[in-house]
């Protein structure tokens, strides 16, 4: 051993060896590629497959797009314009703007009004959407339905505003009564609504909507994508409390109630959208009396909410059979009865555990808009089918409008879907 | 102040119905029941009247009345002279023939999409990330319309197929790619056993039925000799004879050949043909729905913790098997649910076969019958009914199979 240490150590490190860096292909971009593209045979082989893809797609899509016509009176012009190369006819979508926004019957002169309508709905969104802004905002959002049902359909104003003082009657009603008993102020809050509407019909004078400052606007002019955003706006906030109120329902111990309910949301869940357009369009006329006419949009407005509400009510009933059983022992025994313990303790919960549910439900609902062109309403997929591709001038531009149409959907839904994820970490108040 | 103890008092007043707990929920019920009724003979009523007032009444004998209307693509036969019931027949065919292809294709898009959108290769998990959000966010009714506009204004017409300068040509000379629709060959025998054609394919299915089973008896012989012996038989070139030459020699029999399509005069004949809108539905809902299914395969898998991984690899399993063995058995069982759902929306969504003239049962009775009859309620009853029955159908056998997979517990 002695001789070991003496004579086969030749060297002995007196220093830590200077730190190099790491050889190229472990570093930077190299490493980067050799790790995430191409790490093994088949990786490899996937990587070239999607590069080939990708190219295939830019390489018949982008002069297409690049050399788009934005100027044009029709698809002969663009050809011309064109002159043999590829290029999109961009034209149809600036000269048919109009159209496709607001339908083909809606007067010129009032386009103002859904645009003063839209801007107002972002206002009104607002501080549903984001808690943080100012409570106080929640008054424009409490007011802007009135508000837009005034600008888009037009008339009196006497309407929205019979509407609305019937609202805070009822509000009204159920703040002074509802403190001893929910059931007294809700059906309390009803009849104060329904007694100042009455009134008001009957104080309203007949034909004051024909000299209005608004031109009033008939429901069928309605069309083009303010179509789908209205439609989808009015149903799912209409079908949010309908939602809660079956989910809620079907929860009961009531056998009646939960009966109901339950009916009520298999039917409706078993059965596509189609067949409920169908039946507003052709059907729902009878069950209304003989000598009223309630106009179209009024009807898909009422089987689109039944739709969405089934939907939701499902969503809500699994975010309130997530919820501990103690939440509910533990309300009741503070004494809380059915509606504050619902309203207190277990809905904000399980409203919080449903909002992902919900705004997949609202975002399949506002795609689902697009149905009522198969009804014939021009809405953006009726206008595109409809008046623009049958004319003359634009037969046969279909990549540009089709293209157009999946964009502005794609927006908005791909917008609402970020905004749910935020949502949701935003509210995530467990740790991890 | 009274105590717990104290009796109940005695009489009853009227205020009891709401406030006391025996009876307020009886009182609620009756309340719904009464405005229940009255919501019922209010909409009743106005039914009635409303029919009155048109001259109508509710009578389902329409049905038996010839329909003369054609439908081009059918599984049965069928001409204009027959019933509005035999269209609606044809429909419901239609409607399920579509809706168990797009069923098949959209789970095969949507697991390779899945399992794709999970890889370690970055260029092909973002690629299925921009897959899954386009057609999750564009209505299926745009992308039906799409599709069948691709269909009929870029396929090429019959008429490029034909002359010396064709422009077009047929895939392989086997397949027809034009505006009226894709033909493709069609098997047929020559000297079936049976006369109809269908008895002889029903005779292949029973054929595949018996492989299927005598197949299934190897692999539990296998098991049971593996876990008797530790040593498992080698099945593989067994079963691959089981399943192909009963198979081989039963198309020997009876003569199969294949009846490949021919541009004859101004269109192709022979062969099958698939309708363009057919394969517009078709494939919108495969490419559509296999988006959502694609989410659920991912979070079915990502639901499975790493540990089951990382404990079949350190058992030594190799890379595939413990895909198979481990980690998709669990993920199955978080993955059945909302496919089930998926199913359910495929059979509701292919009522969009209306928008592209696809003849199914929301295009022959709530469509063409409806109109030219003018029977709005009874035919839309008639296709809610089918609607309930098939979604109910689906989602009771899925619902089965969900159990047989579930995890058994105590």
């Amino acid at each position: 051993m002695a001789d070991q240490t003496t004579n086969s150590v030749a060297f002995v490190a007196d220093g830590n060896i200077p730190e190099s860096p790491p050889p190229a292909n472990e570093t930077g971009v190299v490493k980067w590629l050799r790790d995430n593209l191409f790490s093994g045979v088949t990786n490899s082989i996937l990587t070239i497959l999607a590069l080939v893809l990708i190219y295939l797609l830019l390489k018949n899509t982008l002069p297409w797009i690049l050399n788009g016509v934005w100027n044009a009176n029709s698809l002969a012009e663009c050809r011309e314009i064109l002159a043999g190369r590829t290029g999109a006819c961009f034209a149809v979508l600036t000269e048919r703007w109009p159209q496709l926004i607001y339908g083909f019957k809606y007067p010129v002169d009032a386009y103002w009004r859904p645009n003063v309508a839209f801007v107002l709905m972002l206002i009104a969104l607002a501080p549903v959407l984001f808690f943080d802004l100012p409570r106080k905002l929640l008054i424009i959002t409490a007011v802007y339905p009135f508000v837009a049902f005034w600008l888009i359909w037009g008339g009196t104003i006497l309407v929205p505003v019979v509407a609305l003082l019937g609202c805070v009657a009822g509000g009204f009603v159920f703040q002074k009564a509802g403190k001893n008993s929910f059931a007294a102020g809700f059906f309390g809050a009803i009849v104060a609504a329904l007694v100042v509407w009455q009134a008001g019909g009957w104080l309203i004078p007949e034909g004051a909507s024909e000299n209005a400052w608004l031109t009033a606007v008939p429901s069928r002019d309605l069309g083009g994508y303010m179509l789908n955003m209205m439609l989808g706006l009015t149903c799912v906030s209409l079908s949010l409390p309908l939602g809660i109120a079956l989910a809620l329902g079907r929860q009961s111990r009531m056998p009646l109630i939960k009966w109901i309910s339950v009916v009520f949301i298999e039917f409706v869940r078993g059965v596509p959208l189609i067949t409920l357009l169908f039946v507003a369009s052709v059907m729902l006329a009878y069950f209304f009396p003989p000598e009223s006419t309630v106009d179209l949009f009024l009807r898909v407005v009422i089987m689109i909410t039944m739709f969405s509400s089934a939907y939701i009510a499902e969503v809500i009933r699994g975010g309130l059979a997530a919820l501990p059983r103690g939440q509910y022992e533990a309300a009741d025994s503070l004494g809380l009865d059915y509606p504050q313990a619902m309203r207190l303790i277990i809905l904000p919960q399980a409203m919080k555990i449903s909002i992902p549910g919900i705004v997949n439900v609202a975002v399949g609902l506002f795609k689902d808009t697009t149905l009522v062109s198969v009804i014939s309403m021009f809405d953006l997929v009726g206008m595109i089918r409809g008046p623009i591709l049958a004319s003359t001038e634009w037969n046969g531009v279909y990549w540009e409008l089709w293209g157009f149409a999946a964009l502005v959907f794609f927006v908005v839904c791909y917008g609402i879907s970020q905004y749910s994820q935020w949502l949701e970490r935003r509210l995530a108040t467990d740790h991890h | 102040m009274s105590t717990l103890t104290d009796p109940p008092n005695a009489g009853f007043r009227l205020s009891m119905l709401f406030n006391d707990t025996r009876y307020r929920s009886l009182t609620f019920q009756v309340i719904a029941a009464i405005v229940l009724a009255l919501c019922i003979w209010y909409l009743g009523n106005n039914l009635i009247q409303n029919l009155r007032a048109a001259g109508l009444n509710i009578s389902y004998s329409f049905l038996g009345d010839p329909a003369g209307y054609d439908i081009n693509q059918r599984l049965i036969d069928y001409n204009s002279q027959s019933s509005h019931a035999r269209a609606a027949l044809v429909g419901v065919l239609n409607t399920l023939l579509v809706a168990f292809l797009a069923c098949i294709t959209a789970t095969v898009f949507g697991v390779v999409a899945g399992v794709l959108r999970l890889s370690n290769n970055w260029l092909v998990s973002k690629l299925m990330a921009v897959y899954v959000e386009i057609f999750r966010n564009i209505p299926i009714l745009i992308w039906i319309i799409i599709i069948f506009t691709i269909m009929t204004a870029v396929m090429p017409g019959p008429r490029a197929f034909r002359g010396d300068d064709a422009t077009s040509s047929m895939v392989l000379d086997l397949f027809a790619f034009t505006n009226r629709g894709v033909y493709i060959p069609m098997p047929w025998f020559e000297s079936g056993l049976f006369a109809s054609t269908a008895m002889n394919w029903v005779l292949v299915l029973a054929g595949f039925l018996l492989s299927w089973f005598v197949s299934g008896r190897v692999t539990t012989w296998a098991n049971h000799k593996q876990e008797e012996t530790g040593e498992r038989p080698k099945t593989l070139l067994l079963k691959l004879a089981i399943w192909f030459v009963p198979f081989a020699i039963l198309m020997l029999i009876m003569g199969l050949t294949w009846e490949v399509p021919a541009l004859k005069g101004f269109n192709f004949k022979g062969g099958i043909k698939i309708g363009g809108p057919l394969i517009a539905l078709w494939f919108a809902l495969s490419i559509y729905t296999g988006a959502f299914i694609a989410e659920n395969v991912r979070a079915g898998i990502q639901a499975i913790s790493k540990g089951q991984t990382e404990a079949a690899a350190a058992l030594g399993l190799r890379q595939g098997r413990i895909m198979n063995l481990v980690v998709l058995p669990q993920a199955l069982r978080v993955i059945i649910p909302p496919l089930i759902s998926q199913y359910l929306n495929i059979t509701k969504n292919s009522s969009l076969a209306i928008a592209v003239g696809y003849a199914d049962i929301t295009a022959t009775l709530g469509g063409i019958t409806l109109n030219q009859t003018g029977r709005a309620i009874e035919c839309v009853l008639l296709l809610m009914l089918f609607y309930l029955t098939a979604s109910l159908t689906i989602s009771t056998v899925m619902n089965i199979y969900n159990s047989s997979v579930k995890l058994k517990e105590r």
